[in-house]
């Protein structure tokens, strides 16, 4: 009886139980979305006021307008220069780095059908450290000048994850074959780090530690241009890939029965990322936690489907990243204590909770 | 007789060990036909390499006239649905989600209304609407498959390739998925062809059977010429006295033929 009066319900179009949880669920997921966003800008806020000067909430949001519409704001010269030039490149430079971890993990734990997967996978905080080693110790690098380990980390970072992406092209592209060349490689260009290593100076052995402990401070606002440009290219790829990533979490086999591709679209996939990482580990060194978990944070409250995922885990990787940062540059002051490490002590013990808390323990089972 | 699907001369082999050798058959539009044959015989191989998962070596698989193998896989989407055996999820989606995945071949970016629709309507259509917020996961075996099914149909594909939809299923539940199969068939919704094992099954709802023995085709046609027991003998191995139940044809399997003389000559070695 019940049935048949919602059958007659349907027909006259409305909807049934089922369906509007399933809309409501859908519109949850863009609330979460913009609350998260809200809380950066909140944090932004917050963060930006803390430090050696004493700044004002007030001032901070006045400074930023006054850059815009420079004649209404009265605003200290020195505070201006600090909040422009330091405080807001460290803080962009956070939001685009973990924004870009977390998009980047996301689909590599989609393409290698992997909740281990995370953007450094294939190799590229390996490769990077080689190439700051072999730029510090022997001084050989791609590009001269202040680009001098910058350069060398990304484009070792590139020819460590090309490396691994040609060798399983060859294989057929498979995610076993791209995690386990993505070991063997990063175990192969560890060991020569390391090797360099014991053969380093204690200067040479300084800034090579002190470059891989992953750190905001690289950020200023001319180098902007660059990361924005390979974002603005790249993640809108990434995200066109919504609806075929979703497809691979079920298995090649199925993909390719719905007609997606599933080898090209991982070398794609893998391509496009490691691009994206590259460009923000030679900048910020290995901080590796954010693209691991802003995925499995975002998978947790949103659910597996890429078109919302994708997004939502590059801003919770911006807000953890952010978060962190925030922490550490304070927490014992004037020491900063390098971001990456932050990351991994904070966001390790709120993820455990997720884990041991969260409905969610599919990933597991 | 009209023909929707024919396959000539397919060969594929998995490392230089041949699997298919030299198939060839014809299906006619609006029929259940399924593929039985023992383990290793080529049933899933075959499916696979129609829906062209794997690529055969040669041979020629045309659906309507046209060319699989020179299709692009979208195409090949919209013409052949797969329905998977059903295994745990990695990364699980809610029902609804999972369904959704199989519009694919038909949309951009932006799923539109009517795709959501259609999802919903194939859901009604296999009684699991209450499913639509579940995790693919936490759904039985039964239901999963139900999944799969429904994921096809929203493929609107008129050729649909099921591998084993009744393997790890309970006889209840053997039957519902069978009986949801072969209505889908009689409203001429679609062409079904599946791998199975289970020979009363195939009998019970198949129009015709294909019996595959190493990579040929050992016989063809309807349920009565092809489960008889001289081919279930030279096929399986195996002695087995084939009665009649509602006009298709029953097998009860008796004893073994080869395999017990093989293991007796490994014994007295």
């Amino acid at each position: 009886m019940a049935k048949a009066v919602r059958r007659r319900a349907t027909r006259a179009g409305k909807i049934s139980a089922v369906q509007e949880a399933y809309n409501k669920f859908v519109f949850g997921k863009t609330i979460f979305m913009v609350a998260i966003l809200l809380l950066i800008t909140l944090l932004i806020g917050i963060i930006i006021t803390l430090g050696p000067l004493d700044i004002s909430v007030a001032e901070v949001y006045c400074a930023l307008l006054d850059k815009f519409y420079p004649d209404y704001f009265d605003v200290e010269k020195l505070t201006g220069q600090v909040i422009w030039n330091i405080r807001f490149p460290r803080i962009i430079g956070g939001f685009m780095a973990g924004f870009g971890f977390g998009i980047c993990g996301c689909v590599m734990q989609a393409v290698l059908k992997n909740p281990l997967a995370s953007p450094f996978t294939l190799g590229i905080s390996a490769g990077s450290q080689f190439g700051i080693a072999l730029a510090a110790v022997l001084g050989v690098s791609v590009l001269g000048g202040p680009y001098l380990l910058i350069g060398n980390a990304f484009v070792f970072a590139l020819l460590c994850a090309g490396f691994i992406i040609a060798l399983s092209a060859i294989k057929g592209a498979t995610s076993e074959t791209l995690i386990l060349a993505g070991i063997a490689v990063n175990y192969f260009f560890s060991a020569m780090s390391q090797l360099f290593r014991y053969f380093a100076t204690d200067e040479q052995l300084r800034l090579m530690t002190t470059w891989g402990m992953g750190d905001l401070a690289a950020f200023s606002w001319n180098k902007f241009p660059l990361i924005l440009t390979i974002f603005a290219i790249c993640i809108p790829l990434l995200m066109m890939k919504a609806w075929d990533l979703n497809i691979m979490t079920v298995g090649d086999e199925t993909a390719k029965s719905i007609g997606v591709n599933a080898n090209t679209v991982r070398i794609f996939i893998m391509v496009v990322s490691s691009l994206v990482v590259a460009t923000i580990v030679c900048f910020t060194g290995t901080i590796g936690f954010i693209g691991l978990v802003a995925p499995h944070m975002a998978r947790m409250v949103i659910g597996g489907d890429h078109r919302f995922l994708i997004p939502a885990s590059g801003i919770l990787g911006a807000f953890v990243l952010i978060g962190a940062d925030g922490v550490a540059m304070n927490i014992i002051a004037p020491t900063i204590i390098p971001t990456g490490i932050m990351t991994s002590i904070l966001g390790v013990p709120f993820f455990m909770y997720l884990i041991m808390k969260g409905r969610r323990r599919e990933f597991w089972s | 007789m009209m023909i929707k699907l024919q396959a000539t001369d397919i060969v594929f082999s998995y490392d230089s060990s041949p699997i298919l050798k030299n198939l060839s058959f014809e299906i006619a539009p609006a029929k259940l036909v399924s593929i039985v044959g023992p383990n290793g015989s080529g049933k899933s191989t075959l499916i696979k390499c129609i829906d062209r998962i794997l690529t055969p070596e040669s041979g020629s698989i045309l659906i309507d006239r046209n060319d699989i193998t020179k299709m692009k896989r979208m195409d090949v989407a919209r013409n052949l649905a797969y329905v998977p055996q059903s295994s745990l999820r990695i990364f699980p989606n809610n029902v609804f989600d999972t369904v959704l995945m199989g519009r694919r071949p038909h949309l951009g970016w932006l799923s539109s209304e009517e795709d959501g629709e259609k999802v919903w309507e194939v859901l009604r259509l296999l009684g699991i609407e209450e499913l639509g917020m579940n995790s693919f996961n936490e759904l039985s075996g039964g239901q999963q498959q139900k999944v799969l099914i429904a994921r096809a149909l929203v493929q609107e594909a008129k050729v649909m390739l099921l591998d084993e939809p009744t393997s790890n299923l309970d006889i209840w539940h053997q039957l519902d998925v069978m009986s949801i199969i072969k209505n889908l068939v009689k409203k001429k919704v679609v062409t079904a062809l599946m791998a199975i094992h289970d020979l009363n099954i195939a009998s019970k709802y198949s129009d015709r059977i294909i019996m595959m023995k190493r990579g040929t085709i050992v016989a063809a046609g309807d349920p009565m010429s092809v489960l008889t027991a001289e081919n279930i003998a030279s096929v399986y191995g195996v002695e087995a006295a084939v009665r009649t139940q509602s006009e298709a044809p029953y097998v009860v399997p008796l004893k073994q033929i080869k395999m017990e003389k093989r293991r007796t000559h490994l014994v007295t070695k």
